[in-house]
């Protein structure tokens, strides 16, 4: 159990407010002996451990500080603290024939010298959403909401921006399955993640230089220590009468072979809104993921590989088929399809799946630089299957495959005063759309290649004062091969522009091969600044492109899900965003505020726009394509934390954002309403590890949209009757009350047992959210009643 | 830095191997796509049919509306038929059958303005409910005005009035829904 030991203690104690602060603590090796004559070194000032091992160093200011400690013969520690009274830091070193592994002791949410404020989610939390999604999880963050289309496909939005505006790394790896999509929520098992950090703003320049709305990383548990050690959770919902089971068995070695391996399963039926059963909402999931990792001390190899299976079933009420059908559904409030409670998941419904593969190399060149090579195959297949007639009711109405593969090599080279980070990444992605489905699909097949380098410059001019800057140069190719009826292509106007395209006639369709080249370039300059009595600013400005996206550039004909004729525009270009953003956080004796405002200029934010009608054999469609403008997003994340007493918190989280179309002078669709999130939370870790919280979330009307509504013919009473279909309004705000609670019990002799019991929705609230695209067809889910079991041995 | 070049390497070749393998695929071949309904009146001496086609599917071009066989004749009922095709198919493809092969899940509406007439339903499904292929057509005032065909898929076939042929409540998804002028002697 030795080894289990975490390598160092930090102590907090004392509350007293004073300029000056102490830090010391002791030393000892990996016997628990003391070791004299180890380096202690700051920015400020350098001491050694004295013959008990013990050390000091006096008159620190509070702010951040980076605190080294060499021994001859043991591995440096490299570590950032938050000095904000004075502190104890043990250190137990480890014999230097093991690799060198950061360790970051901070608590706090802001680890290295970045300029933007990340905000983190640990396994505490993650394991809370353990048996729903990776975007439940993350509407944990201030300034993180949903884009949802029923209830189990989400997707986050991270300051009013998302799918190809939020890349979301898993593993150092950019998942590619078919993010652009609204419908298409992250194949990614909630369960493998470790701990997630959401970027706000497009400052992650080794991620890439299109993340105009941010970065979700996702990254797997990651254990420092020499470990066996594994976790299971099991949870039972009401809501869907379903749940999870999660698997995971780690084996940790800081030299030589590491390995781990998780399996996640997932059942639920039709998910319950306050008054009705919402028909065909249930899922299944089954993933599994292993690794396996070989270190050294001045190298590391490791291989992973993970799967993700999902079937999500479409609400069948949401299933309509032109412009007359949604203004019924809007209208009748109550869904048309209201069947008996079931765990079957019948058509419509999609059924995805991604294999993902890596490779990565890890090389300390010397003692201050390193070099990492990582090699990343996906394959994502997505079907999705509609109520069709016939024998073509088992075959998918969309079927694609994307595969991708990534090169990516990372080089950091630190010194005293600076970091400096470079590296390159290539992608070649290949999407094949199958035409056995019998319906022209939503994106074509195409070959896309990608390549990128950056630098990333980082310069502590003083331990409280750190800026950095960095740029990034990327190339994108896009050649896809579309079949455009020539009707649409003349309606396009895409004649003479883009006849090279053109390949060869099919009748009536043309036979196409448009590609399309960028160059782009994006950077980020921020400076991070620590002020005397406990203030932190943090100021970034950063530029970032995007390129359209297949589907932007190509869509081309009804969306049934929304009864909309959806078109793409060749015409697009790359969108441009200049962002800057600034935090502010004070910590007082007991209380806690961090104010971010922020704006971001996006010119040529691509967008859809209702344009007017087409007349088909189905009936009347109004008709939206992808068109341009200049928008402007401004907002503020605000968090409060108070220590009313020393087992009670309280937390606050107020997000708004305001989003304007400068161009055409009105507002932005699907902005984010107000939202309030408050939390108080009991602690009584005496209890054996007791807490409970209650937590609300307040979420307003957003009073800001643009009015889009259209108007369509029905025949009421034997006589045509022009009606409007309310497509604009958003629905009324909501509050809705869930409540947490967690002991650990001493069931098991070698098992930690912990038990969880939530409600969500206590009061069974009736809603509808503006940023869920079901919100026409149906209510909310009702109250959720959840146990888990946790077990970790 | 072997394992590097090993690394690149393998990455070239799988660039190459991908960026040779562009068999173009043939168009996608709709076969559930309805391009044309005919409705087709006999009665009166007279056969009458109104077409709507639409050979671009969901494409920007509106379906084109054609009346053979004169206009309607007032109190008179016309024995009514309904046909469902996909004129881009060859040979052309009668859809009307996949509907009667699911009769349950398909009914189509037959709505008139001003009056002019009302539609019976002629035919049955398993479950004794009304599918609309065949109808039919009284006429009961002179004038001018527009019948709407409708076909829902999967209708709430049970709902209030949806048996009598009232579309108010019968949900589903439409599949078809066309509108012919028409004119009453």
């Amino acid at each position: 159990m030795r080894y289990l030991t975490i390598p160092f203690f930090l102590l907090l104690f004392g509350f007293s407010v004073q300029a000056q602060f102490k830090l010391s603590g002791s030393i000892t090796n990996e016997k628990n002996q003391k070791l004299m004559g180890t380096h202690i070194h700051t920015n400020y000032r350098n001491v050694a451990s004295d013959p008990i091992g013990e050390y000091e160093i006096n008159g620190l200011s509070p702010g951040n500080l980076r605190v080294v400690v060499s021994h001859l013969g043991y591995q440096t520690k490299d570590t950032l603290v938050d000095i904000q009274e004075d502190l104890i830091l043990n250190f137990q070193m480890v014999p230097s024939e093991t690799i060198l592994k950061e360790v970051s002791v901070s608590a706090k949410s802001t680890l290295s010298g970045k300029s933007v404020v990340e905000s983190n989610l640990k396994s505490e939390t993650i394991e809370k959403y353990s048996s729903q999604t990776l975007g439940d999880a993350l509407k944990e963050v201030t300034g993180v909401s949903l884009l949802k289309t029923g209830n189990v496909i989400s997707k986050p939005i991270i300051h009013g921006l998302h799918s190809s505006r939020v890349p979301i790394f898993t593993n150092n790896v950019r998942l590619e399955d078919q993010q652009w999509g609204v419908e298409h929520a992250p194949n990614f098992d909630i369960n493998a993640a470790g701990k997630i950090t959401v970027i706000k703003g497009a400052s992650g320049l080794k991620y890439g230089g299109d993340a105009i709305g941010g970065i979700v990383l996702i990254e797997p548990e990651k254990i420092t220590a020499d470990s066996i050690h594994g976790k299971t959770i099991v949870s039972l919902n009401s809501n869907g009468l379903g749940g999870s089971l999660t698997s995971s068995f780690n084996k940790d070695r800081t030299k030589g072979w590491s390995w781990n391996m998780l399996g996640t399963l997932k059942y639920f039926g039709d998910r319950e809104a306050p008054d009705y059963v919402l028909s065909n909402t249930g899922n299944r999931e089954a993933n599994v993921s292993a690794g396996v990792s070989y270190t050294q001390p001045n190298y590391s190899l490791s291989g992973y590989y993970s799967l993700y299976q999902a079937t999500i079933g479409i609400l069948s009420a949401s299933h309509i088929g032109n412009a007359t059908d949604l203004y019924n559904a809007i209208n009748n409030q109550v869904p048309t399809i209201i069947n008996d409670f079931t765990h079957e998941i019948n058509n419509p419904k999609q059924e995805v799946t991604h294999h993902l593969a890596k490779i990565n190399y890890s090389q300390k060149l010397n003692d201050t630089s390193d070099l990492e090579v990582q090699y990343a195959f996906q394959y994502n297949q997505r079907l999705e299957y509609d109520l069709r007639r016939g024998t073509s009711f088992n075959v998918p109405a969309l079927d694609l495959a994307l595969t991708t593969n990534t090169l990516t090599i990372d080089y950091v080279k630190r010194s005293e005063h600076w970091t400096f980070k470079s590296g390159f990444n290539g992608l070649l992605q290949n999407n094949y759309a199958d035409p056995a489905t019998g319906i022209r699909p939503l994106i074509p097949t195409y070959d896309k290649l990608d390549v990128g380098a950056y630098g990333i410059f980082e310069y502590r001019l003083a331990s409280d004062f750190i800026l950095e800057s960095g740029i990034r140069y990327d190339f994108s190719s896009i050649e896809a091969t579309k079949y455009y009826l020539k009707s649409r292509w003349d309606e396009r106007g895409y004649s003479p522009e883009f006849s090279h395209f053109i390949v060869e006639d099919f009748g009536n369709q043309w036979l196409t091969k448009p590609k399309f080249t960028f160059h782009n370039i994006s950077g980020t300059v921020g400076i991070r600044k620590t002020f005397e009595k406990n203030w932190t600013t943090f100021a970034n400005f950063s530029l970032s492109n995007r390129n359209p996206n297949p589907s932007e550039f190509f869509s081309d004909g009804l969306h049934h899900a929304i009864g909309m004729i959806e078109l793409g525009d060749l015409f697009l270009e790359k969108e441009t965003s200049v962002k800057a953003s600034f935090t502010a956080s004070k910590t007082f004796e007991k209380v806690y505020v961090e104010v971010s405002p922020y704006l971001n200029s996006v010119n040529n934010f691509i967008y859809l726009k209702p344009i007017g009608f087409e007349t088909t054999i189905q009936g009347a469609f109004p008709v939206w394509e992808y068109e341009q403008t200049n928008a402007v997003l401004t907002g503020i994340d605000t968090n409060f934390k108070w220590d009313i007493f020393e087992n009670l918190n309280y937390n606050l989280g107020l997000a708004y954002i305001y989003g304007r179309d400068v161009t055409a002078k009105d507002y932005l669709i699907d902005m984010p309403p107000l939202t309030i999130s408050n939390r108080l939370k009991f602690q009584n870790p005496q209890w054996n590890g007791f807490f409970m919280e209650l937590q609300s979330e307040w979420v307003f009307t957003q009073q800001n949209f643009p009015f889009n509504n259209f108007e369509t013919q029905i025949i009421v009473d034997g006589a045509f009757q022009t009606v409007e279909v309310d497509v604009s309004t958003p629905p009324p705000g909501y509050y809705l009350l869930n409540f947490y609670t967690e002991k650990q019990f001493n069931i098991f002799k070698k098992v930690q047992t912990r038990m969880g019991f939530s409600v969500q929705n206590i009061f069974n609230t009736n809603y509808r959210d503006y940023l869920n695209r079901h919100r026409f067809y149906a209510d909310d889910l009702g109250r959720n009643i959840q146990i888990q079991f946790k077990f970790n041995y | 830095m072997k394992k590097l070049q090993v690394l690149s390497f393998a990455f070239l070749s799988i660039l190459m191997a991908s960026s040779c393998s562009n068999d173009d695929n043939p168009p996608v071949n709709e076969e559930e796509l309805i391009t044309t309904v005919a409705v087709t009146f006999t009665g009166g001496g007279q056969i009458i049919t109104l077409t709507s086609r639409d050979l671009d599917g969901d494409g920007p071009n509106a379906p084109v509306i054609t009346q053979t066989g004169g206009n309607f004749q007032n109190s008179t009922t016309y024995s009514g038929s309904v046909l469902f095709l996909n004129e881009l198919e060859n040979p052309v493809e009668d859809i009307t059958e996949e509907v009667a092969e699911e009769a349950e899940d398909h009914q189509v509406f037959y709505q008139i303005t001003n009056n002019l007439g009302t539609f019976v339903y002629s035919d049955l499904d398993a479950d004794g409910k009304p599918i609309g292929l065949i109808f039919n057509f009284t006429t009961s005032n002179s004038g001018t005005g527009q019948i709407q065909v409708t076909l829902r898929h999967l209708p709430n076939k049970s709902a209030n009035g949806v048996a009598n042929g009232e579309i108010t409540n019968a949900g589903g998804e439409t599949d078809v829904q066309v509108t012919f002028p028409v004119v009453i002697q």
